[in-house]
């Protein structure tokens, strides 16, 4: 492998990685200052313990969050030096704003959160996990709109003296439509993670606590299982939304990207979704496919006897725009992914109209088979973010920032031409690394998150934040 | 004045915010396995503890500036970013990996009540703030030496060629500072025993310091300095001077305003020296990366200074609440019992 291969594989395995704990901390972050709203609201004790428990795994899980992304940040410098040289002028924008925007108050109002339990007033105390939760969406806006730059260059220019991408508009970046429908369709998916998340084990729990006839705590448990199916059904109607408007997008600004997510070869009328396929993906055109007619077509127009073209077509027209070379990404990877995503997705809220419906009308289920699908549906929503993320960033490929077909001219750059000129055991030292320290982390996270989701609700009281009692022991406390 | 100069000048700001805040808390942590000793010099875990947590509130705002400061670099001087990052790939790989650990550590440490995962957690603090410490220095002195950089802003040196005398001279410069400062804030935060030690440490910890720090700012003088810069030179120096006093007498408050005063002369010194280049080259002159080859578009600093104006005074307003909020000094007793779980015990 080159410098470029492993350069590529470690951005893939570390934002991989990062991305495996931002949808929690996104989707976890506003349901925890929920539950502490409805205990400051009402005075419930019950929820001032979930609190305190689902605040704790967001803890454990908001660290690694937080280390993986500084990799992030000095990735694009370490690896991609020749891409930072070409985009920084509009590129670097977003990632610090995100930093000036977002991390501060992120950081800043969680160690306020952690420390102030019983320093600060309550409502303060409260608005400080509203802060951090509107931190987490905000960052991810901000790294959308960088992101969106590479799949849509808008606002910017080519410069052919520097032979650089510049800035026009600002306005234009924070406000690419690829943005605009990524942004839901991320912060939704993150949703899916949090409520699943706080469902999948409230419900192990809530059965635990029935099958032992603890009628009291059962019910306590049952509030959070409804907390969480509430947002996993509204996460779910809101990816699909999003979705299928990013599949609109993406059909007039990468077309190849929705060729290869259905590995549709030919040109075709109308084509349909393919739900499955066996045989040869690679150099398709034999394969045997089990396809719902027309949805393509109606997926990427809103008319399902819309004309796609295919994979061949789209080749041929890039040879003849940019040169001779392989424009088409690894298409079992995207139609798989794609599929994947929306599979694992489904699967979710599948299991929350399941969930619903065994609760219903004050039901408490005991079934064990019950708790043991409701642990196991936690990594469905996860592995359709991870999914998603593959598809977007490798269906992109070859380019990493792709050609805008309806607007800027020459502001295009392919992967190849963006990595650093490091020698490839540089690249290939810190990518071991960062996979044995990273999954060093991923063992020790996924014990911790186990045994304190395992410990169950802590019998803490509430303290009096501003009582005399100067001294007592901080609370949350490292 | 023009904007790559203004963003020549936040930059170093944002800089000087990273070294003084990020520069105690490694204090803290380096200071961790001396600072902890009970009266019979016995290791204590409760003191351990109350070191970690002076700094629990506010260690990851700290780190915070260091990424807006990449960030920063990024947006403002793309080619600064690339070829600093691209060209100090190894020493950068090894500072992530060690703010890293250090990260989770601070975070997990209390989480389970077992001696061995603590002396794990503690290890990465420790190791974890003093890499980082030593080599931030090291960086920035190769920064202002000037390294190997071609006609195409590559950095064509090796790692060895970071390694030389007057860099190491530099890591050194920072390891007793922020150590230093780290003991100084620890006077300032704490009460009982752990104050008193931690006072009479900084005050062991002053002279050699000075005579470090005092060592690397003369050369950084002679060899890359302008007239001007022994202004910061000599703010450094008597800051220095004035913190022995400090330390002996016990003036808490008064030492850690000096070593914070001395950390911003320092990185004054450093970017005034380095000005108008952003990285010098030592293979030619002519390739020297300088605000305005390596800057980015009038356009983009204009909209960049905007959200600089207009954000930055909001953060250091609630970052200043957040040290007001948690003002009060630690004791021991404040501690409460360790509450993390129990170690799992292996059945054989
Ligand atoms: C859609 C959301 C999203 C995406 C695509 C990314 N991140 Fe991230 N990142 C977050 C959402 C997020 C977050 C939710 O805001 C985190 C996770 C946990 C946390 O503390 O903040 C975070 C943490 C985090 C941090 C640490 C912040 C701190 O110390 O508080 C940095 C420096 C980055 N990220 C940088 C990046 C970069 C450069 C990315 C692109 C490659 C990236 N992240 C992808
Ligand atoms: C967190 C969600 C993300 C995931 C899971 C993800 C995943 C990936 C993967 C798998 C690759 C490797 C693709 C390949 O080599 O074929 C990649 C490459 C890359 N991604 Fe992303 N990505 C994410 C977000 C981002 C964001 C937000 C940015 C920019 C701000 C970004 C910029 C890049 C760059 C520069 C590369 C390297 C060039 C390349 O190989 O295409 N990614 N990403
Ligand atoms: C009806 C279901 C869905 C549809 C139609 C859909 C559609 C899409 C499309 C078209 C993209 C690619 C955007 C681009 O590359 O320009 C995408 C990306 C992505 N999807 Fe989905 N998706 C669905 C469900 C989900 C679910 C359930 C999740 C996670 C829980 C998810 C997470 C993601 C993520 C993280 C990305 C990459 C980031 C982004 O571009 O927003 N998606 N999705």
């Amino acid at each position: 492998m080159d410098a470029l291969d492993l350069a590529r594989l470690q951005f893939g395995v570390t934002t991989v990685y990062h991305f495996l704990f931002v949808p929690l901390t996104i989707g976890l972050a506003p349901l925890v200052a929920i539950m502490q709203t409805i205990w400051h609201r009402t005075g419930d004790e019950r929820w001032f313990r979930m609190t305190k428990f689902f605040g704790k795994l967001l803890l454990i899980n908001f660290a690694i969050g937080v280390v993986t992304g500084l990799v992030q940040e000095f990735q694009f410098g370490m690896n991609w030096s020749e891409y930072s040289r070409f985009v920084g002028d509009v590129f670097g924008a977003p990632l610090a704003i995100e930093g000036l925007a977002a991390f501060f108050v992120e950081s800043t109002f969680l160690g306020l959160w952690i420390f102030g339990w019983d320093r600060l007033p309550r409502v303060i105390h409260l608005a400080c996990i509203w802060a951090v939760a509107a931190a987490t969406w905000a960052s991810a806006y901000f790294i959308l709109a960088a992101n969106s730059f590479m799949q849509h260059p808008v606002g910017v220019r080519f410069n052919p003296e520097t032979g650089r991408a510049e800035l026009e508009s600002i306005w234009a970046l924070l406000t690419n439509n690829t943005t605009l429908a990524a942004f839901p369709h991320t912060v939704f998916g993150s949703l899916l993670v949090g409520g699943t998340f706080v469902a999948g084990i409230a419900t192990w729990w809530m059965v635990r606590k029935a099958q032992k006839g603890d009628e009291t705590e059962a019910r306590t448990w049952r509030t959070a299982v409804h907390l969480g199916l509430a947002a996993v059904l509204i996460a779910g109607v809101g990816v699909a939304v999003s979705g299928d408007w990013q599949a609109r997008l993406m059909f007039q600004q990468q077309p190849m990207k929705m060729a290869a997510a259905e590995a549709l070869c030919e040109t075709e009328a109308g084509p349909g979704f393919s739900v499955f396929a066996i045989g040869d993906l690679e150099n398709r055109c034999d394969v045997k496919q089990i396809t719902i007619p027309g949805v393509t077509a109606w997926m990427a127009t809103g008319d399902p006897g819309a004309t796609l073209e295919g994979v061949r077509e789209l080749q041929d027209q890039y040879t003849a725009k940019y040169g001779p070379g392989d424009y088409v990404p690894i298409l079992p990877i995207t139609y798989w992914s794609f599929r994947l995503m929306i599979g694992f997705g489904a699967l979710s809220a599948a299991l929350a109209v399941a969930g619903l419906w065994l609760t219903r009308k004050g039901r408490l289920p005991k079934q064990e088979w019950l708790a043991k699908l409701a642990l196991l549906a936690i990594p469905a929503p996860f592995l359709a973010n991870t999914f998603g993320w593959i598809f977007t960033e490798m269906g992109r490929q070859p380019w990493v920032v792709v050609p805008n077909p309806t607007g800027v001219d020459g502001v295009w750059l392919l992967t190849a031409d963006g990595v650093s000129g490091n020698p490839a055991w540089m690249v290939a030292l810190s990518l071991v690394t960062f996979t044995v320290v990273y999954g060093a982390l991923a063992v020790v996270w996924f014990k911790l998150m186990r045994r304190y989701a395992a410990q169950g609700l802590p019998d803490e009281k509430p303290a009096d934040p501003l009582g005399d009692d100067e001294d007592a022991p901080l609370a949350f406390a490292y | 004045m023009d904007l790559p100069v203004v963003w020549f000048l936040l930059i170093a700001l944002l800089w000087t915010g990273y070294l003084v805040l990020e520069g105690f808390d490694f204090g803290v942590g380096m200071l961790l396995p001396v600072l902890d000793r009970d009266r019979d010099g016995r290791h204590d875990d409760r003191r351990r503890r109350l070191l970690i947590n002076s700094i629990g509130p506010v260690w990851d705002g700290n780190e915070v500036w260091l990424i807006v400061a990449g960030g920063a670099t990024f947006a403002a001087f793309p080619e600064w970013y690339a070829t600093l990052f691209s060209g100090f790939y190894l020493p950068l790989l090894l500072i992530l990996v060690a703010l890293i650990l250090r990260g989770v550590a601070f975070e997990w440490r209390g989480k389970v009540d077992d001696p061995r995962w603590r002396a794990r957690a503690d290890a990465a603090i420790i190791i974890g703030s003093y890499v980082p410490a030593l080599l931030w220095g090291v960086a920035f002195a190769n920064i202002v030496r000037g390294v190997a950089i071609d006609e195409n802003k590559q950095f064509t040196g090796t790692l060895f060629d970071l390694l030389n005398p007057y860099a190491l001279l530099g890591g050194l410069t920072t390891v007793t500072l922020f150590a230093l400062h780290g003991a100084v804030f620890l006077a300032l935060k704490t009460a009982g025993e752990v104050r008193e030690d931690a006072g009479r440490l900084a005050e062991r910890l002053a002279v050699p310091t000075l005579v470090v720090a005092g060592a690397f700012a003369v050369w950084t003088q002679l060899a890359h300095g302008k007239a001007w810069t022994w202004i910061p030179v000599a703010v450094a120096a008597l800051s220095l001077v004035a913190v022995v006093g400090a330390t002996r007498r016990r003036f808490e408050g008064r030492a850690f305003a000096l070593t914070t005063v001395t950390i911003v002369a320092a990185v004054v010194l450093i970017f005034g020296a380095l000005f108008p280049n952003v990285m010098p080259s030592t293979t030619d002159p002519a390739f020297s990366l300088t605000i305005d080859n390596a800057s980015s578009t009038p356009y983009t600093l204009k909209v960049m200074t905007w959200v600089a104006v207009g954000l930055t005074p909001f953060v250091l307003l609630y970052q200043g609440w957040t040290y007001w909020v948690f003002r009060k000094r630690l004791t021991v007793e404040a501690i409460g019992p360790n509450a993390g779980l129990k170690p799992v015990v292996r059945q054989r």
